[in-house]
């Protein structure tokens, strides 16, 4: 652990370099170091500068307003916040059991959103790094350049995500930000038309995923040490599985586990997630940071999302992606699984496993079905939704009062789960490459490259076809700048 | 023998006592507008269906169709202001669209389409404007008026129940809710009221109902604001 790389113990004297900003989380993410005159680090800070006020000014708003206005958190993954929205929103009105065709295409939905979320964050956001190196030429190292190197991985790529897209606009009305999901049930299903054009596709799609698991595991086999060891630490873990253990990124009940692989605790029912889950305050970031209460802050932080699941499961309730998986946990002894850069084989597992879920799905005659509510039972005041969303667990907890408006809102997003973890992994990545070492552009892209592997929220910006300015000044302690080092918005490096 | 006025250099024939817009609408010739509707006395109020009569403005619904009167509309200075007015009724208030209830079957949205608004242009005035949850069946959400007083004529005029009113004046105009404790949970308000379906944007809303229907189902997912006005034209009730 670096907890010591939190605050350094004699700031003084010590020169700051931000990368700021490192890219977006709804607003604005960056990085501080502080180095000494032999650029030896002392302190390393992933910040989240952003104010999220959605907690705030849902207030005073009806609840079955709220699943579609809480998914404008985000335009990646507005579908998790939807359908947790919506889970929750399920307990206010008393629909404790939702009807087939309304829980699959719910489903439907949110497996569409793993399959683009997951194949945007792998190909056009990561795959620049993994395919031609972390300190490669910044000017090719994004989605053009993998498409003029590797057009097949990139047509592929955008292919995966198109399908994802299409789903989410035959369940929810539209690819970003539709109404599908209401509380208590859904307000469409699947036509037979779009059920039939989904079919025709969906078989490419799985193969397609099956070839995305084989990139990220050839490149783990050609570099085992490098991907085992970049950005290492060790974790506990969280995620949601299902009754039997079987991985299931809708519906379960919670699983922790140590840095060992031991049960913190499991099948905890979510609906009290915060019997176990608390939230720690830094005056350093906006962010929480959310600790196991059985732990405490300091050692309770865990790590959530695809390289949990995986990991977390008992197996992965389709065949091809299971199979993947024990290959996964088998690698190197093990060593993969436990490593920052597995989150991307953990989610190109998970993609294969959305793909598969899509085929059944779509081979169930109920996801026709015309019950699209369920009964409503007896009102309650509070709802808890809990959903796998590609980065990880999210949490929607609401108070609603008597006159339908809500009074109370916490929600506990992925990145926020992960907030310690990601600190953790740039501190390892820092003291690993940068320690005692010339700043340069390659060896920041280290870090970002760590934060990418976890969320790509924070990368897109600096992704985005090169087009992302980032300038890094590196001062003395009075504030006077050292050096600056600076991308271009075409992507081109330079330093003075 | 039909006596007509000449609209956009084509003649409309209209019935002694008929509005311009009321003329205009009958042959199938589309004005913008939002206060009126044909069921109710016309209001005048939101100066949207502003043409020029023989060269001076004058809101359609409350002037009275003359023979060999020559009305414009469809001009590009009419279009331009009927756009500003429909930017100006989004800023006062908080018409927020993406999550809005309403959104795709609320009229004002649908002209702003029509009208080619693309922003508001003007800087929001973001008022604070509490809900009203107090009713069992409906939710009031004054964020989204835009006075156009139909809710208080159905009321009164339809229903026999004067459940609305417009307040102050000017800038300082607002709907209100006639009962003691200004709460429409204590007024006798039902939902077999005419008042609680005349809502031309997302104030009177049946509570619990949200987004029951989905995109691509919606009224204005399927057809314009004039098909919209055509239809309800033929479904005079």
């Amino acid at each position: 652990m670096n907890l010591e790389l939190e605050t350094a113990s004699h700031p003084e004297n010590l020169k700051r370099v931000a990368i700021d900003p490192v890219s977006r989380v709804e607003g604005h993410g960056k990085v501080t170091l502080l180095l000494d005159e032999n650029n030896r680090v002392h302190q390393v800070r992933l910040h989240i500068v952003e104010f999220r006020g959605f907690e705030k000014f849902i207030q005073g708003r009806p609840f079955w307003e709220v699943p579609v206005m809480v998914q404008r958190l985000c335009g990646i993954c507005p579908v998790s916040h939807h359908i947790a929205a919506s889970k929750a929103m399920d307990m206010i009105v008393g629909a404790v059991k939702l009807t087939k065709t309304a829980e699959m295409n719910r489903r439907l939905m949110h497996y569409g959103q793993i399959l683009q979320s997951h194949a945007l964050h792998f190909f056009h956001l990561c795959s620049p790094d993994l395919l031609f190196g972390f300190d490669s030429d910044v000017a090719r190292r994004n989605i053009v350049g993998v498409a003029q190197a590797y057009p097949d991985i990139a047509r592929k790529g955008v292919l995966l995500r198109k399908y994802g897209q299409e789903i989410i606009r035959m369940t929810a009305g539209k690819k970003v930000h539709g109404t599908g999901s209401i509380p208590g049930g859904v307000n469409k299903s699947l036509s037979a038309d779009e059920r039939k054009s989904l079919l025709q596709e969906i078989y490419q799609m799985v193969s397609w995923c099956i070839e995305a698991v084989d990139i990220v595991k050839r490149l783990f086999e050609q570099n085992a040490q490098f991907y085992s060891q970049f950005g290492r630490f060790d974790s506990r873990s969280l995620s949601m599985v299902r009754a039997d253990g079987a991985m299931d990124l809708y519906h379960g009940g919670l699983r922790a586990r140590d840095t060992l692989g031991e049960k913190i605790f499991d099948h905890f029912d979510y609906r009290h997630y915060w019997e176990v889950i608390s939230e720690d305050v830094k005056s350093w970031s906006y962010m929480k940071f959310p600790f196991l209460q059985s732990l405490g802050p300091e050692a309770g932080w865990y790590r959530v999302g695809p390289l949990s699941r995986v990991t977390n499961c008992d197996f992965i309730p389709t065949p091809l992606a299971d199979r993947e998986r024990r290959e996964f946990l088998a690698f190197d002894d093990g060593r993969a699984s436990g490593a920052t850069l597995g989150y991307h084989w953990a989610r190109m597992i998970e993609m294969l496993h959305a793909a598969e879920t899509i085929k059944d799905l779509l081979h169930e005659d109920d996801i026709e079905g015309g019950e699209l509510m369920a009964e409503g039972g007896e009102r309650a005041g509070r709802g808890v939704g809990v959903i796998e969303a590609p980065r990880g667990t999210l949490i929607h907890h609401y108070r609603v009062n008597e006159d339908d408006l809500v009074i109370r809102a916490n929600l506990i997003v992925s990145t926020t789960h992960n907030n310690q973890a990601m600190n953790e992994a740039i501190r390892q990545v820092a003291l690993q490459y940068l320690d005692g070492n010339e700043i340069t552009e390659g060896l920041l892209n280290h870090i970002e490259v760590a934060i990418r592997a976890f969320d790509p929220c924070l990368s897109c910006a600096t992704h985005a076809l090169g087009q992302m300015p980032l300038e890094v000044v590196v001062q003395d302690f009075a504030g006077n700048p050292v050096s600056i080092a600076s991308r271009s918005p075409e992507g081109v490096f330079s330093s003075r | 023998m039909t006596e007509t006025f000449r609209l956009d250099g084509t003649d409309v024939p209209f019935e002694a006592g008929e509005t311009i817009l009321q003329a205009a609408l009958k042959a199938g010739r589309f004005i913008p507008h939002l206060c009126h509707h044909p069921e109710f006395r016309p209001h005048g109020s939101c100066k949207l269906c502003t043409v020029k009569v023989d060269g001076r403005q004058a809101a359609s619904c409350t002037r009275l169709a003359t023979s060999g009167m020559k009305v414009e509309s469809e001009t590009e200075e009419l279009n331009a202001e009927r756009l500003a007015l429909t930017q100006m009724l989004f800023v006062e208030g908080n018409h927020f669209c993406p999550s809005c209830e309403k959104s795709g079957d609320c009229q004002l949205q649908a002209t702003a389409y029509h009208l080619g608004m693309t922003n508001a242009h003007y800087d929001h005035f973001f008022p604070n404007r509490p809900l009203d949850a107090s009713h069992p069946d409906f939710l009031l959400d004054f964020n989204r008026c835009i006075l156009c007083s139909l809710c208080v004529r159905a009321s009164r005029d339809i229903d026999n129940k004067n459940v609305f009113g417009l307040a102050g004046r000017g800038m300082a105009s607002h709907l209100i809710v006639n009962s003691k404790s200004g709460k429409l949970v204590d007024t006798d308000f039902s939902v077999s009221d005419k008042a609680a379906h005349v809502c031309p944007v997302g104030v009177i809303l049946r509570k619990r109902q949200g987004f029951f229907i989905p995109i691509g189902s919606r009224t204005f997912d399927k057809k314009t604001i004039k098909e919209y006005v055509d239809t309800r034209l033929g479904e005079e009730d």
